[in-house]
């Protein structure tokens, strides 16, 4: 069987260093397999987290070749096994151990964002009625697997470290999902412009070309989001009229 | 003495899948105080993997459905050796669990008058799974993540359970580690729900994640609790075969429900071959009435590719070792071959199957819509598990619940697609709910430290190890998995399920000299070590019961014993620690199902 090397980031929040592995690699393996195979032959200890090995729960985020991947869902066969595969953890979350990354931030971000609040029961037997075409919408943000990959990409977090300030493109989608979902009542958009920091985000799109999920995050979620914050704070015309109606 | 950190809730839930969010919201609404334990990051478990749908009777595209024929439909499909009351209840309860997800923000796919879509699956009389596409379980474990963590429920993520302790009779608290820093955790608890699904890393080809590895059945095992229906673990008839690095993973029973057809290596469609007595009134009698069916035609009858997933991994199995089988050991799974019947049919798959679209192409190089997918069988859920009260989920220690895969009673000898969904709701909510109550109206136990001790003593050794005949954890890991898949598989015998039995004695004895590298720090290799006792324990249990089910029901085939047997439809199998520590397996006889059921069944044959 032809080999590969892997060259793998081993280490702590200390410090650490690439090591290189050198295994068989057959057809059809991911990444994560050529992980798992050098951790059950080689370094029974080289900690990264997965799951389903399937791309449906997001845990095996890594960089590999520099590049943002669910490691279960990169084809071998797709990188240039004449070189060596580097592969290391997300960047902008500190470092635990090898692979695994500390993303405990994003928990906390989560639940400072007001939560569901359905507007009451269109059916007497206390259900609703919505359309398909209504529900697609928020279909493709509800996709997300919470890699954290665009998390890991933007800018704003990985180069600036804005994480106190900016909730990130995840809990955008995710407020986006709230926000246009057809039964939600709840406003958000304040929050959106102060606390969870919409502005910082200028939409050079790196998160939408690293989701796994193909959810167009910029375009569908973030850009509508920043004109409904317009529309409630910045309007012209509204607060013109707001300005000449007479005070009750 | 260990060092540990110390928690006290009043419930303990141990496992973060959707039964045990649902228990935890479910306790929390109950007023206690609730803390959550789950071995990965939360949002992460099998649940997400769970594609087709959730079964509930809501009656939305089919009228003539009701919770009456969702529990016959159960009880045929389990062979009716399931807990007769845990089907009753989840049949009646499941449509109001499903519709309380929508009032928590899920979003599932629509009727055209815009309520919750239905769609078909294997054993379901009428179009029964509201879905959100092919990633319904997704949508089901953050709907409920999102609502548990407003709830102030606390989380305890990345952290293993490696003991359960008693004081008494009594389930008073549990005793594991955290994966970060490796460090030790008491947690004290007045009630304990266990959800940690199931056991599909014995084997070899699985759908399951490293995490199942039977730790909830272990744990109640070694508590004293009773396990019931073992030998009953099904295997989903449609893994991936192909390429080696992606055998097993679940190629969803939905691909079927939306026209997909079985085919050997002949091209015929092998399933018309033979179809069970059970069956024969609800089975097409040819390849159009099927097609018809799949298209909502309330006249037509299932195809035999939509027969429940015992009896279509078996005729698989038949077709690969009849040589018919696929270039890489499976069979052809074709839903390319609608286009011939739909305009617009690539499009149509890609909408109602996205996530097996994307999954062939990317793993595969396999483009659905044009071409046959290669599937064979892959071990995917244990029917059995932790015996529990069919109204309070509480197992036969006091204090102790479990709900989920991990316990056993709904689904008898096979589960129907779609049915674990809705039980996660069903009874996670109950075992909540009764969690509470337990928690309510009993005091904290006295924990002692004894079994503690020992429990941090023996989670060390591996890392003092470093004798002759000390071995990594993975090795062991996977020569059980091969001797689980080749003895004690789809197509079981005596003689060798014995040798099993003897297998599992060496390797359990490995086991007990397993060396890992390393420190506690996030060390996967220690993990490894420390899951590996669960796994000899849950598949000791397999096994015996097994052996001691000398009939073919179900999910259970016996290659020695081919038929059913009337006398052993009338028992299950329990099995418990004996007094010497040693597992013992009895016969119990089925609790008599009240008239009034008896008469439901009776009418819906």
């Amino acid at each position: 069987m032809p080999q590969a090397t892997f060259r793998i980031w081993r280490g702590d929040a200390e410090g650490g260093k690439f090591v290189d592995y050198a295994s068989e690699v057959s057809e059809g393996m991911v990444v994560l397999d050529a992980v798992h195979k050098i951790q059950a032959e080689q370094a029974n200890d080289l900690a990264c987290r997965w799951n389903c090995k399937a791309g449906k729960c997001g845990s095996c985020s890594a960089e590999v070749n520099g590049l943002p991947r669910l490691m279960c869902m990169t084809r071998l066969n797709d990188l240039p096994l004449d070189q060596p595969v580097t592969i290391e953890p997300m960047k902008a979350f500190p470092r635990l151990r090898d692979l695994v990354t500390d993303v405990s931030w994003n928990f906390r971000v989560k639940e400072k964002i007001k939560p569901f609040k359905p507007r009451p029961p269109d059916a007497p037997d206390g259900t609703w009625r919505m359309a398909q075409e209504d529900v697609e919408r928020v279909q493709e943000f509800r996709k997300c697997i919470e890699c954290f990959l665009c998390q890991n990409v933007c800018h704003v977090l990985r180069e600036h470290q804005k994480h106190e300030e900016f909730i990130g493109p995840r809990f955008l989608v995710y407020a986006a999902a709230l926000e246009m979902h057809p039964l939600d009542v709840e406003d958000r958009t304040q929050e959106l412009k102060q606390a969870h920091g919409i502005g910082f985000c200028n939409i050079t799109k790196c998160c939408t070309n690293v989701c796994p999920e193909n959810i167009t995050i910029t375009d569908n979620a973030i850009i509508p989001l920043k004109e409904r914050i317009v529309d409630n704070h910045y309007d012209p015309l509204g607060k013109l009229i707001k300005l000449f109606r007479p005070k009750t | 003495m260990p060092e540990y950190q110390t928690f006290e809730h009043d419930v303990l839930v141990i496992g973060a899948g959707g039964a045990g969010l649902r228990a935890a919201i479910e306790a929390s609404a109950g007023g206690v105080s609730v803390g959550i334990v789950c071995k990965s990051l939360l949002g992460k478990a099998h649940t997400v993997m769970a594609e087709g749908g959730v079964a509930a009777a809501l009656a939305n595209v089919d009228d003539r459905d009701n919770w009456k024929v969702h529990f016959a439909d159960t009880m045929r499909g389990g062979q009716y050796m399931n807990n007769w009351r845990m089907a009753e209840l989840h049949a009646k309860e499941s449509p109001d669990r499903v519709r309380e997800l929508e009032a928590w923000g899920a979003l599932f796919d629509r009727t055209k008058d815009g309520r919750i879509l239905q769609r078909n699956f294997g054993g379901h009389k009428y179009p029964r799974l509201a879905h959100v596409g092919d990633r319904t379980g997704l949508e089901m474990i953050r709907t409920l993540q999102d609502h548990g963590v407003h709830r102030g429920i606390d989380v305890h993520m990345e952290c293993t359970v490696i003991t359960l302790l008693k004081d008494g009779e009594r389930v008073v608290g549990a005793f594991g580690y955290e994966r970060e820093r490796g460090r030790f955790r008491l947690f004290k608890a007045k009630a304990i729900v266990l959800a940690t699904g199931g056991v599909g890393r014995a084997y070899k080809i699985t759908s399951n994640s490293w995490e199942y590895t039977g730790d909830g059945q272990a744990l109640a095992y070694h508590a004293g609790a009773e396990l019931i229906d073992m030998e009953f673990l099904q295997f989903h008839p449609t893994g991936m075969v192909w390429p080696p690095s992606v055998q097993g993973i679940l190629v969803t029973e939905g691909v079927r429900g939306e026209g997909g057809v079985l085919q050997n290596k002949d091209g015929k469609r092998f399933m018309f071959d033979e179809i069970p007595d059970l069956y024969k009134n609800q089975t097409a009698d040819t390849p159009e009435e099927g097609w018809r069916y799949c298209q909502g035609d309330k006249n037509a009858r299932r195809p035999p590719e939509l027969l429940t997933r015992d009896h279509v991994a078996r005729c698989i199995v038949r077709e690969i070792k009849a040589g018919r089988g696929s270039p890489h050991g499976g069979v052809f799974l074709d839903i390319s071959w609608i286009k011939g019947k739909l305009p617009n049919a690539d499009e149509h798959i890609k909408k109602k199957l996205p996530s097996m679209y994307h999954q062939f192409k990317q793993l595969a190089d396999i483009d659905i819509t044009k071409e046959p997918m290669e599937v064979g069988p892959t071990t995917h859920y244990m029917m059995g598990g932790v015996r529990v009260n069919g109204d309070t989920q509480m197992s036969t220690v006091p204090g102790l619940f479990a709900a989920g895969e991990v316990a056993a009673g709904l689904h008898g000898a096979n589960r129907l697609g779609g049915n674990s969904l809705s039980d996660l709701l069903v009874f996670g909510e109950r075992a909540g709910r009764f969690a509470a109550q337990f928690a309510r109206e009993h005091g904290a136990g006295q924990i002692s430290l004894a079994p503690i001790e020992d429990a941090a003593r023996r989670a060390l050794e591996p890392f003092e190890r470093n004798g002759a005949d000390a071995e990594g954890p993975y090795q062991i890991q996977h020569e059980l998995q091969e001797m689980m898949q080749d003895l004690v598989g789809i197509v079981r015998r005596e003689e060798e399920m014995l040798r099993a039995l003897d297998g599992l004695q060496q390797i359990r004895k490995r086991a007990r000299q397993v060396a890992v590298p390393g420190n506690r720090e996030y060390n996967p290799g220690w993990h490894t070590a420390l899951d590996l006792e669960n796994l000899c324990t849950v598949s000791e249990a397999v096994t015996r019961a097994a052996v001691e089910r000398r009939e073919s029901r179900g999910a259970h085939f016996r290659e020695d014993y081919p038929n059913k047997d009337a006398a052993a439809g009338k028992f299950n199998l329990v099995v418990r620690k004996g007094p010497d520590g040693s597992m013992q397996v009895r016969r119990e006889p089925l609790p008599e199902m009240p008239a009034e059921l008896k008469q439901i069944i009776e009418e819906m044959k």
